[in-house]
């Protein structure tokens, strides 16, 4: 019997028996020039064709950048499954649970070392060992690394695989960080955003499933042709940024008229991501268009990054040094005002009277 | 012979305050105030820029009195003054610098320079870095009475030769009279005539004036070197004497500094104020002319231009009396540009005219030059002013450019065209 | 560091530093400065409509007669470079934004192209003056160290501002936080500079106006 996904099993499960299979490869030898002999063979490899395996692994995540997935809708989530990937591990879409499940994990990996793509969500912790987050009493942090080692490339998906997300957000009691963090030596792509676009994750799996490689990273590894430009750059409202209307409250007459939400907090001038441009559920729309200003969710740190309903042109914390400095430096007035009264009282004190003799020396 | 760097540098202590740290921390280094000093002007030369004269002050000032520059002074990050450096100061603080107060009127931030000059010359004089020739004049004041020597014999003699030309009487230590006259060693050697025609105004007015025997000598060397005790030693002369003939007012000659130092300093210098009035000659003949008192019977034909010294225009606040009573005696006043108290220095005042090494003199001709091209474009040949230190720098200048300019007195001229 | 990470840095205790600085510095100078006080002029004064320390504070920003056009570009340059910078900072969204989070304080400002074009203008006359500044005599005599390096104080914060608008030399985020940093700078070096004019030229003024008005001058 056949490997469950290999080309041979999918023709039969789309009703093409292994006769007309075998017709073809004779057709395709004879068109090669092949010599007859070399039919059989052509049918054998063919028959093993597999598609490329693809290991999910979930750390600290909250399945939302799944959810995102599965709202793609060029390639929806099951032709991506079916047709063009392997997923041999995947919490929430595989069937298997238990030790079955890390089971086919683990023969995926040996069977595809080297050559497996590896799709990590969510943070790992790293403080007190790991112990934050285990998977059959693996920690994420050694389950990382193992499957790492078998890897072609590791893609993070979501700002939590890719920067560090919600768990690294001040204090980080887990020690939380980045794929990026634990893996130095193997090509790593950032698709960061909480959650990414839909069509950003599928994207990139189809760039490498057609050309073999990885698509063009910028100085975060984030793919250029869906980060390359901020959402600020490709903004609809951007005319009413240049003309200084701002929307001041969520429900006041700006925000009504569609106004730009730079004071309210909108962090597109320093967010780089597609969801101005593809946008989001097919291309309904995107947190701006539906009156929110955006969060900056693509981009490291952004929840410290001063608040979400303060804009980029206000202090990120508030300023606690104020009165001190004011008493401190009004002390330091007083003081050398003292120092100077003193030493002017001094040279009065020194005054000799002049007489003309006292103009020559 | 006690000056030193030490007393110096203790009075430019006592010297400093609010406004001197005001106007050091607003310079911006425009160099807008060199555009305004006629030493800077006429010579392109940037070290008279006026702010610059007073580094010293301002390095005082600095290591002094602020924190960051005292302690600047302590980690030997910047030097005491040197004797060495007065001494290159001198020609900038006094030379080149006729304490005009151009400048002051110019600074974009609102600093008052010669304020500051002022306040320099202090420490200039007791470190003895004031020039030697300013120092014999301040002597002469102390010992003699007058900066050029003139005793009192001497002026009796001008009054007898006043008496004899205008027919009238001069009186001298006259017990309460209303206005005690005081008079500018330049009018008694230069200019009697002045005196003269005060007679002759003073009788038209009917008013009761004296002079004094104890105090004639309006001006003030002390000022001018920059010395205050000295100052207020030849204030008091006028004020004692003043006092004790019972006088309303006395009144200030045509001398700039005189007016400087009686009216504005004098009693900041005695601590007190006067129980007298101090007035500049020209406002109370100005007083006269609004109360109808001073007829004019004729007008002088020739066509002016009026020159206003500094000191009692631009830093005294004599601003409108001269032109108005010179619009009533000539036929046709020819204003300069600048006029006013935009006016230009004659480049004598400020104890310069005194200054008698050739450098100085040099610089004085060719800072002079201003004043020739204002005079040149009026197209007029006749100036008209009213302090005697600038008749004589004036008058020198024309000598020295070769010009054939009159100069003319605004009393005298006053006087010569009134009603008799 | 990443660039969100000193864009938070310069927008939270960076700014905190530099504001606390600023304040401790303005105090303790306009202490050290005015309460040295000075003697009261016995001398009776000569009141003058029009001459007093108020009236000077503005009427000082004119030029003297004669100045225009015998230093034209100190005037001109003087006055584009100032209004110039005015109208950028205080005339800008996001600067306003940050001035009513600071102070509570709002007003409207200025289109974002004008202030583009203020910006440029406002550059264009700075780098006019520095030059004017190394080839003019009496300038040149005059300038320090001090004088360029708060010119480079005052000039980096305009132009960074520009190359983080127009998403020009860095990153965005990385460019708005160079920007904020320059300001930084600028405002801690403030009150211990020539940069100190900026407050000390009302007291200045004033005093210039009240000494000569006392006399009957108005300057």
């Amino acid at each position: 019997m056949a490997d469950p996904d290999t080309l041979e099993k999918r023709l039969a499960q789309q009703g093409i028996s292994r006769r007309a299979f075998l017709k073809f490869c004779t057709a395709m030898a004879t068109l090669m020039a092949l010599p007859p002999g070399t039919a059989p063979a052509i049918a054998a490899a063919l028959a093993k064709a597999k598609r490329p395996s693809v290991i999910w692994l979930s750390f600290q995540e909250c399945t939302g950048c799944t959810e995102s997935l599965t709202r793609s809708y060029s390639p929806t989530v099951e032709s991506l499954i079916f047709d063009m990937i392997s997923l041999d591990y995947h919490h929430t879409l595989q069937a298997a649970s238990g030790f079955g499940a890390e089971k086919s994990r683990e023969d995926a990996m040996k069977e595809s070392y080297g050559k497996y793509l590896l799709l990590v969500d969510g943070s790992i912790p790293t403080k007190d060992g790991g112990i934050y987050s285990t998977i059959a009493g693996t920690t994420n942090l050694d389950m990382l690394k193992q499957a790492a080692k078998g890897a072609a490339a590791i893609i993070s998906v979501g700002t939590c695989a890719a920067f560090g997300g919600i768990p690294k957000a001040n204090p980080n009691p887990t020690g939380a960080v980045a794929v990026s963090d634990i893996v130095k030596d193997k090509p790593i792509v950032n698709i960061s955003g909480c959650p990414p676009i839909p069509a950003v994750i599928t994207g990139v799996l189809a760039h490498y499933l057609t050309f073999g490689a990885l698509p063009e990273l910028d100085s975060l590894n984030r793919p250029k042709a869906f980060y390359g430009e901020t959402i600020h750059d490709r903004c609809y409202r951007r005319p009413f940024y240049d003309q200084g209307k701002f929307a001041k409250t969520f429900d006041d007459e700006g925000a009504r008229n569609g106004w730009c939400l730079f004071e309210l907090g909108c962090k597109g001038p320093v967010t780089h991501n597609a969801c101005a441009t593809t946008k989001w559920n097919g291309g309904a729309g995107f947190p701006i268009e539906a009156g929110h200003g955006c969060l900056g969710c693509s981009e490291p740190d952004f929840w410290d990054a001063g608040g979400f309903y303060k804009a980029l042109s206000m202090p990120a914390t508030p300023l606690t040094l104020v009165t001190g400095a004011a008493v401190t430096g009004a002390a330091v007035g007083v003081g050398i005002s003292i120092a100077n009264r003193m030493k002017k009282g001094a040279a009065k004190s020194a005054h000799q009277t002049a007489t003309f003799t006292d103009l020559e020396k | 012979m006690s000056a030193s760097l030490q007393r110096g540098i203790n009075v430019l202590k006592e010297m400093i305050d609010a406004p001197v740290a005001s106007f050091f921390s607003s310079c911006v280094h425009c160099g807008l105030c060199a555009e305004a000093c006629l030493f800077y002007t006429e010579t392109g030369d940037p070290k008279y820029t006026p702010i610059h004269k007073l580094e010293p002050l301002r390095r005082v000032y600095s290591q002094e009195y602020t924190l960051l520059g005292r302690v600047g002074k302590m980690l030997g990050l910047s030097k005491a003054l040197t004797d060495d450096e007065l001494e290159t100061w001198s020609e900038l603080v006094y030379d080149s610098c006729t304490m005009c107060g151009r400048c002051s009127l110019v600074c974009p931030v609102g600093n008052d320079i010669v304020y500051m000059v002022r306040k320099l010359r202090e420490g200039m004089a007791v470190s003895g870095h004031a020039p030697k020739d300013l120092r014999a004049t301040t002597r002469r004041t102390i010992e003699i009475g007058s900066p050029m020597g003139v005793k009192w014999p001497a002026v009796q003699h001008v009054i007898q030769r006043q008496e004899t030309e205008t027919g009238l009487k001069i009186p001298v230590d006259q017990q309460g009279a209303e206005i005690m006259v005081l008079l500018s060693s330049m009018e008694v050697i230069n200019y009697p005539e002045y005196l003269g025609a005060l007679a002759k105004i003073f009788h038209k007015t009917g008013t009761r004036w004296t002079l004094s025997s104890k105090a004639i000598e309006a001006t003030n060397a002390g000022i001018q070197i920059g010395a205050s005790d000295l100052a207020r030693e030849i204030v008091a002369r006028i004020v004692t004497a003043a006092e004790g003939l019972g006088v309303k007012k006395v009144l200030s000659p045509e001398c700039g500094h005189a007016y400087m130092a009686l009216r504005w300093e004098g009693p900041n210098l005695m601590g007190r104020p006067f129980k007298f009035e101090v007035v500049h000659v020209l406002e109370l003949l100005d007083e006269w002319r609004r109360a109808g008192k001073l007829k004019v019977k004729d007008k002088f034909k020739t066509p002016v231009t009026l020159h206003d010294p500094c000191q009692i225009v631009r830093r005294g606040g004599v601003l409108e009396a001269p032109e108005l009573l010179l619009e009533q005696v000539v036929s046709e006043y020819r204003p300069m540009t600048d006029p006013n108290k935009w006016n230009w220095c004659c480049g004598g005042g400020g104890g310069t005219s005194a200054i008698h090494e050739p450098d100085a003199e040099q610089l004085r001709f060719k800072a002079f030059q201003v004043k020739k091209r204002q005079i040149e474009e009026t197209g007029v040949d006749t100036v008209v002013t009213f302090c005697a230190n600038c008749r004589i720098v004036i008058e020198e200048a024309f000598d020295h450019y070769g010009m054939n300019t009159k100069l003319l007195g605004l009393t005298e001229l006053l006087a010569q065209h009134l009603e008799d | 560091m990443n660039a969100m990470q000193f864009l938070a840095w310069v927008r939270g205790p960076g700014l905190d530093i530099s504001v606390g600085i600023l304040l401790l510095g303005v105090i303790w100078r306009l202490l050290e400065i005015y309460t040295l006080g000075r003697k009261p002029d016995l001398a009776p004064a000569r009141r003058r409509a029009g001459a007093s320390g108020w009236h000077t504070l503005y009427r000082r920003s004119l030029p003297a007669p004669g100045g225009l056009s015998r230093s034209p570009i100190s005037y001109v340059g003087g006055y584009t470079f100032h209004i110039g910078l005015a109208i950028v900072v205080f005339l800008f969204a996001p600067h306003i934004l940050l001035a009513s989070s600071l102070v509570g304080l709002s007003w409207p400002g200025l289109p974002s192209p004008v202030i583009d074009g203020v910006t440029v203008i406002t550059l264009a006359a700075m780098l006019v003056m520095l030059f004017d500044r190394i080839n003019k005599p009496v300038k040149r005599y005059l300038s320090t160290f001090e004088d360029y390096f708060t010119w480079a104080l005052t000039f980096l914060p305009v132009l960074t501002g520009y190359l983080a608008v127009k998403h020009l030399l860095l990153p965005y985020a990385t460019m708005l936080a160079v920007h904020i940093l320059c300001v930084e700078l600028l405002l801690i070096a403030l009150p211990f500079t020539k940069l100190f004019h900026a407050i000390t030229v009302f007291g200045s003024r004033w005093y210039n106006g009240q000494i000569n008005g006392r006399r009957g001058v108005p300057v």
